[in-house]
């Protein structure tokens, strides 16, 4: 046989597949899985210049203002089945996106993805108009919205099967170590997906392999409307990579900042070959699990005190005042996007829909 | 601007509700989040939260109103730097407005699937149109031919598909280092090295989310399930993540993974290890799905998977690996997807079959010719795209048709090709179309057992004697 395993006693850690390449030492002394949250620790905050913080400012309210007006075009029954907004969330996809490297890693996450989409600049007119099943969506109209994709920006999905986004990603994880491209998958899930076994399977695998991807954890702390603690027996979702020697890192993910400063950290360890890691963003959904959440599983109280004291754009806005950005700057910019959002809006209700042609088209890729 | 509040749609199939009750007065100033009403859906009572900061100026619903529908204006909002008190209440009772109202003027509302400004019967939406299926490519004379068995086809197949394509490589249980669980990898990993063919831990969703994945982000992986039944635990994969994902994204998705291994009964391994999924993947469209009988065929068409851009199925029987046929030695031999093979020509009846049947139909045509009943054998060899233009030709010819499969006969590709001839070639038939699977049972393991519960040659046989009226 050509190949033999790198060590014959069955027990290493690094198998060869897919690449021979892992010189990752598993000795016990380098296998430390609070390293990188001692580095967070150790500075939790990202340094952002003022333009960029005017930038995470503009990218997060944004997504609320688009989300909210999802949420409105949903009540006037534009928008039909399921959507999922991701209000409250918005510092997580703002903070880890904006730390990728666009021209080579790649993101996939669920059905709650309008959100990550934004994050990439991505037109929120095609994105509205697949909300409102038009032919100008970014999926023609045929996907909706938990199933938007744009391979252009290496964004693959928006998958509405609560879990299989984190082999998947997994998968494009090996893509980019098999084709040496340098790159990084970033694969969101829930707290509730966090219990599925195939996250398991594939954090055996992606550690086995050194896999270059960021497994996170969106802890909006329900799954519809289930608690955390009613379905969860380790809470902590940033120590479930232990048995699997990956390191993890629990992360305030209503802080732009400190999402922003962990991924940093997150994506060196994993550029240098140290693969994967999880990271818990523990955040908060502010609106129900979807449009159609009667929400009786927590008290208004509790949405209400997040809203007040944890708002990633509140915290933002406060920041940008406390920097010397004038109130009406600020009016203006909030002004600018509830403009953006209301084109976007226009569009989506006033597009076609798709040609009746379209039901056939898109099935296979060849032909047979 | 004041801003209307209308009745909003809390649930995808609500068209009415309840203004239960008003958590808000006119004159109150409301911020983003408040509550505004509590609204009764069929289904729950919602909390009707402000999206805006104002001033609540006319409440234009009363509380209790029952039957309030989806769309209504039921409250106006001033917002900052308007007053409430000027605020009119739109003229005419407070129907609803724009998209609602439209609903009285023209029929179709955008959205709701009834298809705005078109006219025309759904009829008329111009289907794409099958392309006539190409045939095999000829053999050209003088070829050598060679004996494979289907084991070394496949294997053989992956081999030259992986010296063209940096892009393929072969992952599953033991497919490395153990050379296959059934040997049909056996020398990959030599030849290929470990980047490329890669043993995986037991763990079948998550190797196949993974080939998935990587299919998705642009390479050819090559999945084997050391047999399709460990394949439930992935069936997940296969189906929502492969099949379905070119369509949901309007065709910006590829995914060109092959799903391979063995499939059917094998022999003496008791019900979990013994099921035939040609007709569970057969009924998804997104999937290709082959089930080849010889060997010429096993390499023909998994060199057509492996370069297809779409997901395909690629059903092996463990029974028919040591099997022996003829192969042309030739530099590329790739045969078209979605066209079946006539095994035998024939006049009398029609047996269309695939995979591991195809040998029992082969049998019992032999037999039936030495009782003067002229069998015409089919295999179907690709289950989905099915070629029905071969099957009904052979039905025009033959007007007798029965389907040997090594399966279940409910819901099976039997009552498909069943479908088909009704459908399709009625007025061709000249007895009803029988369906010669294995009983409707969980496969037994005693030997006797096994042997009653399974297809063979003498059920079809007496199903083409029974069809041409010869008994
Ligand atoms: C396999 C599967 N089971 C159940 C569902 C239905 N479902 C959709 S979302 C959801 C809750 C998931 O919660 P979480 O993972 O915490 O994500 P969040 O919605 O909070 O973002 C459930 C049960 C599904 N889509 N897929
Ligand atoms: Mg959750």
């Amino acid at each position: 046989m050509a190949k033999a395993s790198a060590s014959g006693n069955g027990k290493s850690n690094k198998a060869p597949a897919p690449s021979a390449a892992s010189e990752n030492p598993d000795s016990e002394e380098n296998f430390a899985l609070r390293t990188l949250q001692e580095s967070l620790d150790k500075q939790k905050r990202f340094e952002a210049s003022q333009e960029q913080l005017m930038h995470f400012y503009e990218q997060m309210l944004l997504i609320r203002r688009f989300e909210e007006k999802a949420g409105q075009l949903y009540g006037l029954g534009l928008i039909g089945g399921f959507c999922h907004l991701y209000i409250g969330q918005e510092a997580v996809a703002i903070g880890l996106q904006s730390a990728l490297d666009n021209d080579r890693d790649s993101v996939i996450t669920g059905y709650r993805d309008h959100g990550h989409m934004l994050a990439y600049g991505i037109d929120p007119k095609v994105i509205m108009a697949e909300l409102t099943g038009r032919a100008a969506g970014i999926s023609k109209g045929k996907g909706g919205s938990m199933h938007m994709f744009s391979t252009e920006h290496k964004f693959y999905g928006g998958h509405g099967i609560v879990g299989a986004q984190v082999s998947l990603g997994g998968g494009l994880a090996f893509a980019h170590k098999y084709n040496e491209d340098g790159g990084l998958c970033l694969a969101y899930f829930g707290d509730g997906a966090a219990n599925q076994g195939q996250v398991y399977e594939t954090m055996n695998m992606a550690a086995l392999w050194n896999l270059p991807i960021v497994f996170v954890v969106e802890n909006n702390q329900y799954a519809m409307g289930t608690a955390v603690k009613r379905s969860s027996a380790e809470t902590e979702f940033y120590r479930r990579g232990t048995a699997f020697r990956i390191p993890g890192m629990e992360v305030n993910g209503m802080d732009v900042l400190e999402v922003r400063q962990a991924a940093e950290i997150a994506f060196a360890h994993v550029r240098e070959g140290n693969g994967p890691v999880l990271m818990e963003c523990n955040t908060y959904r502010y609106r129900g699990h979807s449009m159609s959440d009667p929400a009786k599983y927590r008290t208004r109280e509790e949405v209400q005190d997040q809203r007040e004291h944890n708002d990633p754009i509140e915290r933002m806005k406060k920041l940008l005042a406390e920097n010397g950005v004038a109130e009406d700057k600020l009016k203006e910019i909030d002004k600018g996007i509830r403009a953006t959002v209301s084109e976007a809006a226009d569009f989506a209700e006033s597009s076609p829909e798709p040609e009746p042609g379209e039901l056939y088209t898109d099935v296979l890729v060849g032909e047979y | 601007m004041p801003i209307e509040l209308k009745m909003p749609a809390l649930s995808p199939t609500m068209e009415e509700g309840t203004l239960a009750k008003w958590m808000v007065k006119e004159g109150d100033t409301v911020s983003a989040g408040d509550v505004l009403a509590e609204i009764e859906t069929d289904k729950a009572t919602m909390e009707f939260e402000s999206i805006d900061e104002g001033t609540v100026g006319k409440i234009l619903v009363a509380e209790g109103t029952e039957e309030v529908k989806v769309g209504t204006v039921i409250a106006i909002l001033a917002a900052e730097g308007e007053d409430a008190s000027d605020i009119e209440a739109p003229s005419g009772d407070a129907s609803a407005d724009d998209a609602s109202a439209a609903s009285d003027e023209v029929e179709d509302v955008p959205g709701e699937g009834k298809d705005v400004g078109r006219e025309g019967n759904p009829l008329d939406i111009d289907k794409p149109a099958a392309k006539p299926r190409a045939d095999d490519p000829e053999i050209p004379a003088g070829t050598n031919m060679v004996k494979l068995t289907v084991r070394e086809a496949l294997r053989d197949a992956m081999a030259e598909e992986m010296r063209l394509d940096d892009r393929i490589f072969v992952m599953g249980e033991e497919v490395a280092e153990y050379q296959g669980a059934y040997k049909v990898t056996q020398g990959l990993l030599d030849e290929f090295g470990p980047k490329r063919v890669i043993d995986t831990p037991i763990t079948e969703y998550g190797f196949a989310g993974i080939g998935t994945g990587a299919a998705m982000g642009g390479l050819r992986p090559v999945v084997e399930f050391m047999t399709f039944n460990f394949a439930m635990q992935a069936i997940d994969h296969i189906i929502n993540s492969a099949a379905k994902t070119n369509y949901m994204s309007g065709g910006q998705m590829r995914c060109p993974v092959v799903f391979r291994g063995p499939n059917g009964a094998a022999s003496r391994v008791g019900a979990q290890h013994s099921q035939n999924y040609g007709p569970w993947y057969a009924s998804v469209p997104g999937l290709i799905v082959i089930a080849p009988y010889d060997a010429s065929d096993a390499k023909g068409l998994l060199k057509a998977a492996i370069r297809s851009d779409d997901p395909v199925v690629f059903l092996e029987n463990e029974l028919v690996y040591g099997q022996n046929f003829e192969v042309a030695q030739l530099d590329d031999h790739v045969l078209p997807i979605g066209k079946a093979r006539i095994m035998r020509e024939g006049s009398d009846v029609t047996i269309v079959s695939y995979s591991i049947a195809v040998g029992v139909a082969l049998e019992a045509a032999k037999e039936l010719a030495e009782q003067g009943i002229d069998a015409e054998v089919i295999d179907l060899r690709t289950l989905r795209p099915l070629d029905t233009e071969t099957i009904l030709e052979s039905l025009a010819k033959t007007n007798r048709v029965v389907i040997a499969e090594e399966g279940w006969p409910t819901c099976s590709i039997a009552s498909e090709v069943v479908a088909v001839c009704m459908e399709q070639g009625f007025d061709n038939l000249d007895a009803p179309v029988l369906r010669v699977c294995n009983e409707d049972v969980p496969l037994p393991y005693a030997a006797n057992l096994e042997k009653l519960a399974l297809i063979d040659k003498d059920r079809v046989v007496a199903a083409c004697k029974k069809v041409t009226y010869s008994e």
